[in-house]
């Protein structure tokens, strides 16, 4: 120090120590205080009640009929599915990229081909592993404006990406992994809960 | 604007007059008492939710901050159909409470903030009868009140007894005329424990921001010991 | 090791000063900064403004993540934040609260300026500057208080735009304009809303900043009102003076924790503060059909509020409120007086600002009360006052008999043994008093005995 207020008779390492142990102190209050900023930008109370499980009927929905429920503000897909497609799927799995799903996801118990708790009873939510659309249902076969090896399943109008009526999606679309399926669980034969797995309390 | 200026400062000069009559009474209340809590809200919604909604409450945050289960707020609190993410509405319509009373019932989340505790529960025991009013009973803390003496049957009819102040015939105090199903003691006990449950119902988050203070202070403290420390140290050389 | 990073650093730090003046700016900012060394109490203010104005923007930008400028869902919207946000609760106290000590701070620097003449020349600007940031505030404050939708928030907009319509010839034009509808409505909270977030904090800043420039072109003034620049060493670097950067930045961070402090005590255990922080009433849903029983603005406005209500006729009240603040604007100029610091001015200028100061307080504390035919009078006598201490200040100001200036600084705050004046007789010969007598001497004997075991405690461990 130049100037003459100022001397230089002071304790280096005392002031060193001194000025480490302040830096540590308010780096922790720092951060502690980093977290209620944090913290408030996650979903809401509000938000988790309106991501709350939904219970819906499945009884009036016709064999190949597709029912659309809202959980969590994305659409949830519950399909009955015919016996015809139930024994068409497995011979598509040398077409698909991921046919055991093994690098998609879905609740553990029902990472089968057909992935589903009841074979008939399809449930994934219709939101494309791509960038988030929402693929179109097209259980036709061979239509005119997919070609004639469309074996009925679900077009993606976003980007092209194509699944079959298991979610599950074709080699050569831009969609990396099968659709997903959602935790859920059945109440009775005609109704089940979406959001909750099964086992889960009521 | 002129009329907006004439209507405050009229406002200025009697809201003194009538605030200065009314001696509220403490009400004793404990936020963390939760006995008191789930008691007062079983009372909420035996005595007052038929009417009153607290639509700024959920079901699932009374079971999280009242440590009561799912399942005990459903059978003691919820109405059939109400799902556990729902907030404490009323099942009366409020064009029928205006039909019914002159004014909508007010929605009570906020009713132990705007007015206070202890309004709330000397307003609760003020209720007297009152021949002259159209349900047959006034409020000494409130006159003209609108509202019904919902909890008569428990608390009994009060009368007042008149007095005289500056030659106008005041209310000096209410006297149980007929006693009610409850003793005055657990009366007062029971509006306790509902103006507890209000007041926590206008401010949830005092459970949380109470005991945080301490720790938020403490750890202030020992923050400013190291910075006081290290400013003498750096000080100690200037003149 | 340490050599290659220290290295690394410097010639990072020397391609960022060869396109920006970033050593530059700390050095003439910071780190050669020279601040005269005797600050004291009053000079934490300075610090305590900036570091609110921040709580303000980091919680603001936050608490408008969650908030709703529409009549209908307002109100609701910062229930949501103090029910079902994470944290919302925090947020919104520390942001109410903020508020309040932002005028105590703003308040306490005003005072410090005038106690220590840190107006006068060549400060002129700096003022100015600061006073603007102040009427800003003011507006900015105003009209974060319609954002909750309470009944205190719509009843208080409604009278203090209806001020605008005292003006003659346009004033009821102006005030609808204002509104953007026949009363308070949807449209002025949408308005409100978007200057309280955008408009008024960016103006704010860019106004710190100007009054930082200023600042730092003149140099701080302090306790004895003398330029520390007249005394340099031999490099050219004020004798009085010591680097901002450590010692202030290190002495304000103290301040700081201080006031940290304080700020969570009220957070924490009494964010109404008793109604004054935050007003029962605006618990209550607006409602245009029905005023509160008691209205009155917060308190930071009730001085000014106060003079508004003194005056028996509407545009006189609003010209008066207005030049109540106006005034200020003029101090370098009302006060004549070459010495800056109330140590060494005469007893009319030490005595005239007390009187103010009391009037001040007498004027906001009248402001949170009813209205009274005693209480008019009393708002009447503190608005004289108020106003006298700026229309006299010219005349005396020019024949004060100051105290010669030392040629040096002295003290952070002068010892009571060195004060003069009869009062401080007083004061010597009672403090002198309490010390003799019996229960203080047993008390500072009891105080030595704790103290002493505890530093045994120490000593052991």
């Amino acid at each position: 120090m130049s100037d003459e207020a100022v001397s230089d008779d002071v304790d280096e390492n005392k002031r060193n120590f001194l000025t480490k142990t302040a830096g540590v102190v308010g780096a922790i209050g720092a951060a502690y205080v980093a977290v209620p900023f944090i913290a408030s930008m996650e979903p809401s109370e509000k938000a988790q009640a309106l991501g709350a499980p939904v219970e819906v009927d499945i009884s009036t929905i016709q064999p190949g009929e597709l029912l659309r429920v809202m959980w969590r503000g994305k659409p949830v897909w519950i399909l009955k599915r015919t016996p015809e497609v139930l024994s068409a799927l497995p011979s598509l799995d040398d077409q698909l990229r991921d046919p055991l799903s093994k690098e998609s996801d879905q609740p553990a118990s029902i990472q089968n081909e057909l992935r589903a708790i009841r074979p008939d009873v399809f449930v994934a939510i219709g939101i494309c592993t791509h960038l988030g659309c929402s693929p179109l249902y097209r259980p036709e076969v061979a239509p005119p404006d997919l070609g004639k090896n469309w074996p009925g399943g679900f077009f993606c109008p976003c980007h092209g990406s194509r699944f079959d009526l298991a979610g599950r999606v074709f080699k050569g679309v831009p969609a990396p992994k099968n659709l997903e399926i959602p935790p859920h669980r059945y109440i009775s034969d005609a109704r089940i809960v979406i959001g909750e797995s099964e086992g889960a309390k009521a | 604007m002129k009329t907006i200026f004439g209507v405050l400062l009229l406002v200025f000069q009697t809201s003194a007059s009538i605030a200065a009559d009314v001696v509220l009474e403490d009400v004793d209340i404990d936020i963390f008492d939760r006995d008191s809590l789930r008691r007062g809200a079983g009372y909420f919604v035996d005595y007052c939710q038929g009417c009153h909604a607290i639509k700024q409450i959920r079901y699932s945050r009374i079971a999280k901050d009242l440590r009561m289960t799912e399942e005990a707020v459903r059978q003691e609190l919820m109405f059939a159909g109400a799902k556990i993410h729902d907030s404490l509405t009323t099942a009366m319509n409020p064009i029928d409470g205006e039909k019914w009373f002159g004014v909508a019932p007010p929605d009570l989340s906020l009713a132990a903030r705007a007015n206070g505790a202890d309004w709330l529960y000397t307003y609760l025991k003020s209720f007297y009868s009152d021949p002259a009013r159209p349900l047959g009973v006034n409020n000494a803390v409130y006159d003209k009140v609108a509202m019904p003496h919902v909890l008569w049957e428990l608390q009994g009819i009060q009368k007042p007894v008149m007095g005289k102040q500056d030659d106008v015939p005041v209310i000096e105090r209410l006297k149980l005329a007929k006693p009610g199903t409850m003793t005055p003691e657990e009366f007062d006990r029971m509006l306790t424990d509902l103006v507890n449950f209000l007041s926590y119902v206008a401010e949830p988050s005092q459970l949380e921001r109470l005991p945080l203070g301490k720790y938020v202070i403490a750890f202030l403290l020992v923050f400013w010991v190291v910075m006081y420390k290290l400013k003498k140290q750096y000080w100690k050389g200037v003149r | 090791m340490d050599n290659k990073i220290d290295n690394k650093a410097r010639s990072l730090l020397r391609w960022i000063d060869d396109r920006f003046p970033l050593t530059k700016v700390w050095n003439e900012h910071l780190a050669k900064y020279y601040a005269p060394k005797n600050f004291n109490f009053l000079y934490y203010f300075g610090s305590l403004a900036l570091l609110v104005l921040i709580n303000q923007i980091v919680t603001g930008i936050f608490l408008a993540m969650h908030y709703k400028p529409n009549a209908d869902l307002a109100f609701d919207s910062i229930e949501y934040i103090m029910r079902d946000v994470n944290w919302g609760w925090l947020l919104r106290y520390m942001h109410s609260t903020g508020s309040s000590a932002f005028f105590i701070v703003i308040y306490m620097h005003m005072f410090r300026g005038l106690f220590y003449g840190s107006f006068k020349k060549p400060r002129e600007l700096v003022w100015l500057f600061g006073m603007t940031i102040f009427l800003l505030l003011m507006a900015e404050a105003f009209m974060g208080y319609l954002l909750p939708w309470g009944q205190m928030s719509f009843w208080g907009a409604q009278v203090i735009i209806s001020l605008f319509g005292a003006i003659p010839y346009f004033g009821e034009d102006l005030a609808l304009w204002i509104r953007g509808d026949y009363v308070v409505a949807d449209a002025t909270l949408n308005r409100f809303y978007a200057l309280h977030v955008s408009a008024i904090p960016l103006a704010m800043l860019g106004l710190v900043f100007l009054h930082l420039v200023a600042l730092h072109q003149v140099g701080s003034n302090n306790p004895d009102g003398i330029d520390i620049k007249q005394t340099k060493d031999e490099g050219g670097v004020p004798v009085d003076g010591v680097p901002f950067h450590p010692y202030f930045t290190v002495k304000d961070t103290v301040g700081v924790v201080a006031a940290l402090i304080v700020f969570s005590l009220i957070v924490f255990y009494a964010p109404e503060l008793g109604g004054l922080f935050l007003e029962h009433a605006n618990f209550e849903p607006a409602n245009p059909m029905k005023t509160p029983e008691h209205i009155a603005p917060v308190w930071y406005f009730t001085p000014f509020y106060s003079i508004l209500r003194a005056i028996p006729d509407k545009l006189g009240g609003v010209i008066a409120m207005g030049m109540g603040i106006l005034v200020l604007f003029f101090m370098p100029w009302l006060d004549r007086c070459e010495v800056r610091s109330i140590r060494y001015r005469g007893n009319v200028y030490k005595v005239a600002l007390l009187l103010f100061v009391l009037s001040f307080l007498a004027l906001g504390y009248l402001g949170t009360q009813p209205v009274t035919p005693v209480t008019t009078i009393f708002a009447r006598l503190f608005t004289a006052i108020y106003f006298a201490f700026f229309l006299s200040l010219p005349f005396y100001s020019r024949f004060e008999k100051t105290k010669p200036l030392p040629a040096r600084l002295t003290e952070e705050i002068i010892p009571l043994h060195k004060r003069e004046g009869v009062h401080w007789e007083w004061i010597r010969k009672s403090l002198a008093a309490i010390a003799a007598s019996r229960p203080y001497q047993r008390a500072t004997e009891y105080a030595k005995a704790v103290l002493d075991r505890f530093k045994k405690i120490d000593v052991k461990s």
